[in-house]
Formats: structure tokens, sequence, C-alpha cells
């Protein structure tokens, strides 16, 4: 029996609907780079599914090291993580790899290949999860076409502006339809109408059911948006930071 | 648009882009190393056939004109079991036999030179060597039975020696090639290495990578293994020339036999880019997941 379609919610047969289920779960996670200190301490967090949230902080509060953890680049040194339900002590390395096609990242230096052309960059996600050439054709146009750049299929990231490259990233971070999209700094490097067109396109995603989780050091934006903010300080999330500042 | 081309330009970078000219080397050596192999090998052969159905006897020099120690050897031999034929060599062809190393200023008759019988065994025979030399040695005292195994030991032993020589230099070669394409690969994983990161994080697995990897070590070393075939052929025809040519001049005295390489050696030599560009793509991917089992 198929399941009924939930868009970025989740169907349980016990309550028989659609519900917000934990999209990421994090219960006092703790995180340190080799054998260095602790980069992230304590960290409790739940982002539901087809959420949409900001991550905000000062540089080096761990924004990065947190997304690193959530789009499964790292592992933590200690506490719980689960994604999708998956609690990731119990996931096989192997295991991993279909977890990751299920999360889409924009980075903060856009990670283009230079060599790619614009369509190749942004056909990378489906070739690495083997979809066919034919099929992934009309997908990638589309998703360009979406950024603004369908003029731009053939041009190489070099050749590009750099608000350009960050709609690129953009459609390669979305193109394999992901769950869950996880973006550093987006609009670190473009100006403020380009800011401002990105992040439309962040709502529209999130629309359709995608759970967003946007680092950002401008809290401004994240306040114009009135999304939920999680912020980070030090290495400690929201009400940790605030408790141990003031004991 | 560059269809499903490799995200990784493995064989573009500084690393990676000297492994045709390492490759062409190492081909080259090695079609040289294998084609002595085989060679030798056959020279071997060679020696052992027409070797070891041949004696010969070599009796004192005569005494006088009524030393009959010839007649009795040759009697001794013919009467023998397995022996097909037993020739006299003359005294001018044994003369000939020594102008090498004597020249030719001395007439034959100022020399003492011993006489010979040319001996010629049954096909498969295997005569008592031991009976005949005591049953020699009574007829024709001073009597000696060569069986070239003496001459042929040392030689074989000789010609093993060159062979295990040159197949420690092919495994030597196998291992620099090894090693050159491990560290190549290494350096590629270093230079590109945020574009491996991406593709894991896409949830790229192992092989995926390992593929954008082997694909281009293996069409490098196979431009470069055809082009040190090319040069190691060019060598070899050149050395069968040269050693056919000496032959030609009548230079009857040279330390080893033509090089001599037939169909199927060729054929060996011809495999070595594939065996090349096999253990290059090997080693790239045995490299690749050996270092990605290091991410989470």
């Amino acid at each position: 029996m198929r399941l009924p379609r939930c868009g970025g919610a989740t169907f349980t047969r016990a309550a028989g609907a659609c519900h917000l289920a934990a999209m990421v779960r994090f219960e006092n996670v703790g995180m340190r780079y080799g054998t260095g200190p602790e980069v992230l301490r304590d960290i409790t967090l739940r982002l539901e599914a087809g959420s949409f949230h900001f991550l905000t902080g000062p540089s080096g509060a761990g924004k990065t090291s947190l997304l690193r953890l959530i789009s499964l680049a790292e592992r933590p040194s200690r506490g719980l993580v689960s994604l999708f339900g998956e609690d990731l002590s119990r996931v096989t390395r192997a295991a991993l790899a279909p977890l990751r096609r299920r999360i889409g990242i924009v980075f903060q230096d856009f990670r283009l290949i230079p060599h790619l052309s614009a369509f190749d960059n942004v056909a990378l996600p489906l070739r690495v999860a083997g979809v066919a050439e034919a099929k992934l054709r009309d997908n990638v146009r589309e998703m360009l076409e979406w950024v603004g750049l369908a003029d731009k299929l053939d041009a190489k990231p070099p050749t590009l502006s750099g608000g350009q490259q960050q709609r690129v990233a953009i459609a390669r971070a979305v193109v394999a339809h992901p769950k869950l999209l996880v973006a550093d700094e987006p609009t670190g490097n473009v100006d403020d109408a380009m800011a401002q067109r990105l992040m439309r396109l962040f709502e529209e995603l999130n629309k359709l059911g995608t759970t967003l989780i946007i680092a950002t050091h401008n809290a401004a934006l994240a306040r114009q948006f009135g999304r939920p903010v999680l912020h980070l300080e030090n290495g400690e999330l929201g009400a940790a930071a605030a408790a141990r500042a003031a004991s | 648009m560059t269809g499903a081309g490799l995200a990784i330009p493995f064989g573009r970078d500084g690393g990676s882009r000297f492994l045709p000219a390492l490759t062409m080397l190492m081909v080259f050596l090695a079609g040289l190393a294998l084609a002595a192999v085989m060679d030798l090998e056959h020279a071997l052969a060679t020696w052992d056939r027409s070797l070891t159905g041949a004696l010969t006897v070599e009796l004192p020099a005569a005494t006088g004109a009524g030393d009959k120690s010839l007649d009795a050897a040759l009697a001794v031999l013919h009467a023998a079991p397995g022996i097909k034929s037993a020739t006299p060599i003359d005294r001018a062809t044994t003369a000939k036999l020594v102008e090498p190393w004597l020249g030719t200023s001395l007439s034959p008759a100022d020399l003492e030179l011993p006489r010979l019988i040319d001996v010629h065994l049954d096909s498969g025979a295997r005569p008592d060597l031991a009976g005949l030399r005591a049953q020699l040695a009574r007829a024709a005292p001073g009597a000696v039975l060569d069986d070239h195994q003496l001459w042929l030991d040392s030689l074989a032993r000789f010609a093993r020696s060159a062979e295990l020589t040159a197949l420690a230099v092919l495994v030597l070669i196998g291992g620099v090639a090894v090693l050159s394409v491990s560290f190549a690969t290494r350096t590629g994983l270093a230079v590109h290495h945020d574009v491996i990161e991406l593709l894991h994080l896409m949830g790229a697995r192992d092989g995926y990578v390992a593929r954008q990897f082997e694909r281009p070590a293996l069409r490098l070393a196979l431009i470069g293994g055809a082009a040190g075939l090319a040069l190691a052929a060019a060598a070899l025809l050149a050395l069968q020339h040269a050693t056919g040519a000496a032959a030609f001049l009548g230079d009857t005295v040279t330390l080893l036999p033509a090089l001599h390489l037939r169909g199927w050696n060729w054929a060996v030599l011809a495999a070595l880019p594939f065996a090349a560009g096999i253990v290059a793509m090997a080693t790239a991917r045995l490299t690749v997941l050996a270092t990605l089992r290091r991410l989470p």
C-alpha cells in the first residue's frame, strides 16, 4: 500500500496523518577537530521537517562546524545526532552516502568546479546519484532557469560574477530535490539586492517542503524574514550560552 | 557542456602530468628486460638441443706411424650401443679450430695437435658414459671423452643468472610503477581535496570518486606505454639487425647468440602497455579507496 504524500512532513501509520517530525535532532552534542578543544559544546536542537531556521553568531562561534555536522561532513565527538529519523551512531559509513544525497549544501565559497560548465556543475549531484544523462538535462536546465541563468549553461565559473556563481551553487544544491538544505553564509559575497533575491529563492524552496537552515552573520536579514533564529556563541547554542554567561 | 566529464581533472595537475613519460620509460626498460628473458630462454633450449646429442673424444698427438690408438678408439665407439656416428676430425680442420688463438704463422706440421673424434648419438640415446670412458682408456691410453656437460652447465648457469637479473629488473620496474602511480594519485588527492570532499558530501560512493582517478590513470599509462613499446621495439629491431649483421660478416666468435625474437615474443611485448595500464588503474583505485576511508 502506498503511503499518502505529505510534502516535507512525515506520515505515520499509527496516527494515520501527516505530522511534522524532527528532520534534525541533536542532544548534548560536542565536537572537536582531532585532539583540539571542543568547538561545539552541549548542542541540543530540533529542526522539524519543513521548517526554516537562521543560524547566527559571530565569526568563530562554530556556525560552520554545526553546519558540517548537519551535512554529515563531520562526526560528533559526543552526544546524539539524528537525521531523517536515523541515529547516526548506528549508521554505517556506506549507508551515509544515500543520506547525504538527501541533503543540499550551499557553501560560503561556492565550491564550483572551475573546469566544468555551469550546466555540468549543476548536473553533478544527479550524476553522482546515477541519473541517466537523458533524464537530467531538462532538470538541470529548469534549475538554471529558476535561478535566472538560462543563458549561462555553458559558462565556466571563472567567467561568472560572484552573484551568478552563488546562484549556480544554489541550483546545484537543490537540483536533486533535497529534503534538507544547509547554506553557509549564502549572501556573504553578494550585494543587498542579490541577497534579497537569493533569500526569496530559499523561501520558494521552503514552500515546496524543503527544510532549510541558513547560517548568516547578517542579523538584520534574519530579522527581516521573520524566521526562527538559532544563535551560537563560543560553540554553545542560545539558552546554554546565556546561562553560562550569567553564572 | 562536457557531458559526463570527469569532475576531477586528474592527469592535468603537476603531480600526475609526468605519468606518461614515466610509464614510457618503464615500459621501454621492461620491454628490453622481457626480451632478454625470452631470448635467453630460447638460447638455453637451443644450446641444450645442439649439444646433448654430441660427444668429442680427444686423443693425445700421434706418437708415430705405428700408433693405432685412433683406430682402437673408433672400434670401441662403433661397437658401443647408442652411437650413431664417430668421425675423426682431420688435422687441417683441427688446426683451423685453434687458428683464432695461435694465428696463421704456425704450420700445423709444427704443432703437436691432439686428434679429435666427433661422435653423434642416436636420437634419445643415453649411453653409459662411465663405461665408455673406461673402455676408451683401456683401448687408447690418454683418451678423454668430453660430453660438453661442464661447458653446458656453466653456460646454463650464466644464462639463468642473466635471466634472473632480467626478471628482478622487471619486478623492480613493476614496483617503481606502483610507487609512481601511488605518489601521483596521492598528490592528486591532495590537489583536488576540495572537489573530492564536495563529491563525498553530495553522496558519491567511494567507487565513484575512485573512477575519477582510475580512468585518467589508465589513459595516461596506455599513452606512455604505447610510446615506450615503440621505443623498445625500435631498440630491439636495431639490436636484432646488429647481431644479424655481425653473423653475416663471418664474425663467428661471439659472446652471446644473435637476438632472435619470435612472433609470440612480440605479442608478449605488445601486451606491456596494457599491463602498465592495468597496474596504473588498480594502483590509483586502491590508493584513492584507502585515502577515502579516512573521511567520515
